[in-house]
């Protein structure tokens, strides 16, 4: 890519880092929309032939390019996760090595089906998808919110009553880079802990569904402890950590 | 330039209503729903559909044959589905029940075939959830055969095979009308077209113009296919009493504990005051007065381009009455009103073009 004069004219900025966005259903459509809207570059897939989403990702995010699975690990900067969680294993793992992998995904068992694995309380979802992929550094963004609250809710940097994003990570930088992400596509970021603690952006939690400013997700993320979920998740890692 | 017609369904889950502080029994509540349909025929509705569910609080299971109760004591108004549950249904037993109902009702008959918001057939038929998509896929490819090309020879991985099959009653030539409800995820709308089917949107949450990247979407997918266009509906809730604030506070009053409960189920958290009145104001809901109501739906005609509304008048625990006069009002004052205001509309514009419409606000959500 040619450098960019530092005089031009503002335009898509070729330094953004390209996203790859895993999955071209409700979530990964609209989170495409709203980055290619940000000026970054945009790759995405779903579950087989790029053939079979092209029309899609023409008439709802165009602009994005629609590649294989396989090929969108290997050649985006940073990677969402936005299919069913159930499917996690089908992941290209080794493409994914030494990348920042964003994971969107939610235990939904009207998709996935019962599983156990699925809804231990001791393990969070993103704690399970960091240990499948394990040359990566997995971030839990982008989960919470409804896709029509994404596709409705973004507002430029400051704009009052901007609706914030919880997001969860091990790694500072690797945080910030998410934060940047959110930040783009239109939402607040707001760090609510660790990929441990990633367990309180799921279902089950009082964030989960949540379209609130800032502020709102603090607060909830703050009160999780509280809240019977959270005791019901400190009761399942205390047990834990007892065994 | 003449105005697209439109034509006004209205839905049924079969919900338990009140009667004052009493719940209606089970078999109450089908007599009522047959009750309903008469009355909906009577104001002059087009289509009264019923859903399929199996769990306490809706009487809809038996789908086919609460409609042929209501083909025997109704005339013209079209029998519907809002929606079916095609991949825990036989392809083979439906069709046997529609050809039925369609003979039955002089040629009344259609459906929609569809996901449904709810799961419960799953563990009750003995089917997985992870399944989800293959059934649908093969049942879909399987029903449709058997509309279209009778005699069958058809083979698959979720039923028992056919060779040379031919069902009776048979149907009308073509099948009755078949509808894909989808509620957002675009691979569906591409197989709709792919079967040339009409689109049925199931809108219950958000504001609606989100769905017109789908209906561009659909279009262009049947040009692709060398299929002819195809009319869009769209499947929403809500109520119509005499004043906004009436219905507003009716409506609430058995949308919170319902979506609450559902919030239960699924991990979220309850619905706030605020979002409820986002949903009123810009949102999915159509409660309202006539004239709110009506407002709305011309709406969505230019958002989304429907020929077709359908609107689901009955939650749990709603009073008898409040069920009345919604369908009272929706075909004495709502429908004759959006029929008014599109034919000013259609007098006015010059929209010659209807196919040349841009991706409206798709993409544009970000400032
Ligand atoms: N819906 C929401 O409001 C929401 C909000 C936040 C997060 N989420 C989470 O985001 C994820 C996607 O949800 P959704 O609602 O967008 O679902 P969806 O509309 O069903 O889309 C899922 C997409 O994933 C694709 N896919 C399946 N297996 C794949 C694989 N192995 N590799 C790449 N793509 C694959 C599917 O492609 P095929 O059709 O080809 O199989 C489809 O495009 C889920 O984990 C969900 O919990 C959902």
């Amino acid at each position: 890519m040619p450098d960019t004069q530092p005089d031009q004219p503002a335009g898509p900025t070729p330094a953004l880092p390209t996203i790859g966005i895993l999955g071209a259903g409700k979530v990964g459509t609209v989170l495409s929309r709203l980055l290619l809207a940000a000026g970054h570059p945009v790759l995405i897939s779903g579950s087989g032939d790029p053939a079979k989403i092209a029309l899609i990702i023409d008439v709802l995010a165009p602009g994005a390019v629609p590649m294989t699975s396989e090929e969108v690990a290997r050649e985006a900067d940073i990677v969402i996760l936005a299919l069913p969680l159930g499917k996690y294993r089908t992941i290209p793992a080794d493409a994914l090595a030494g990348k920042l992998v964003i994971d969107a995904m939610n235990y939904w068992w009207e998709i996935d089906g019962h599983r156990a694995d699925l809804s231990d309380p001791r393990t969070s979802t993103s704690e399970l998808i960091q240990s499948f992929l394990p040359a990566s550094r997995v971030v839990k963004a982008f989960n919470h919110m409804g896709y029509h609250d994404l596709d409705e809710g973004p507002r430029p940097e400051g704009a009052p009553g901007r609706k914030a994003i919880g997001i969860a990570g091990d790694d500072a930088p690797d945080l910030a880079a998410a934060a940047a992400l959110v930040n783009a596509a239109g939402f607040d970021p707001v760090p609510v802990g660790t990929l441990r603690d990633s367990i309180l952006l799921e279902p089950g939690s009082e964030l989960f569904g949540a379209n609130l400013p800032a502020e709102g997700v603090q607060d909830a993320a703050a009160r999780f402890p509280e809240t019977e979920r959270g005791r019901e998740v400190a009761a399942a890692r205390a047990d834990e950590d007892a065994a | 330039m003449p105005t697209t017609p439109i034509e006004f369904g209205l839905n049924s889950f079969g919900d338990v209503p009140t009667d004052g502080s009493r719940t209606l029994s089970d078999a109450e509540t089908v007599r009522l729903v047959v009750d309903e349909a008469k009355q909906a025929e009577a104001v002059g509705l087009d289509v009264f559909s019923l859903g399929e569910h199996y769990r306490e609080g809706y009487v809809d299971s038996a789908t086919p044959v609460l409609l042929a109760g209501i083909a025997t004591a109704t005339e013209r108004i079209g029998l519907g589905t809002a929606v079916t549950v095609l991949s825990t249904n036989d392809p083979v037993r439906l069709y046997n029940e529609f050809s039925t109902l369609d003979a039955l009702s002089n040629g009344r008959a259609q459906l929609v075939l569809g996901r449904a918001s709810q799961t419960q057939s799953f563990p009750l038929f003995g089917y997985n959830l992870e399944d989800y998509e293959t059934l649908f896929e093969e049942k879909l490819d399987l029903f449709m055969k058997l509309q279209r090309e009778m005699p069958v020879t058809w083979e698959g991985t979720v039923r028992a095979p056919l060779v040379e099959q031919t069902l009776h009653p048979t149907m009308r030539p073509g099948g009755i009308p078949t509808w894909i409800g989808v509620g957002g995820s675009p691979n569906s709308v591409i197989r709709a077209a792919r079967y040339g089917l009409p689109l049925m949107l199931a809108i219950i949450g958000g504001e609606p113009h989100r769905f017109a990247g789908h209906v561009d979407l659909y279009h262009r997918a049947l040009d692709q296919f060398g299929l002819p266009r195809q009319p869009v509906g769209q499947h929403a809730l809500g109520l119509i009493a005499d004043t906004d604030e009436e219905a507003a506070e009716t409506w609430w009053r058995s949308w919170e504990p319902l979506v609450t409960q559902m919030g239960r189920e699924r991990g979220f958290y309850p619905p706030t005051r605020e979002r409820y009145e986002l949903e009123l104001g810009t949102g999915a809901l159509f409660v309202g007065s006539p004239e709110t109501v009506a407002q709305k739906i011309v709406r969505m005609t230019q958002e989304l381009q429907i020929s077709r509304f359908d609107l689901k008048y009955d939650i749990g625990g709603l009073p008898v009455d409040a069920r009345a006069r919604t369908i009272e009002l929706f075909g004495t004052k709502v429908a004759p009103r959006v029929r008014e205001l599109l034919a000013a509309e259609g007098d006015e514009a010059h929209h010659d073009d209807h196919d040349s419409h841009d991706l409206y606000r798709i993409g544009s959500t970000h400032a």
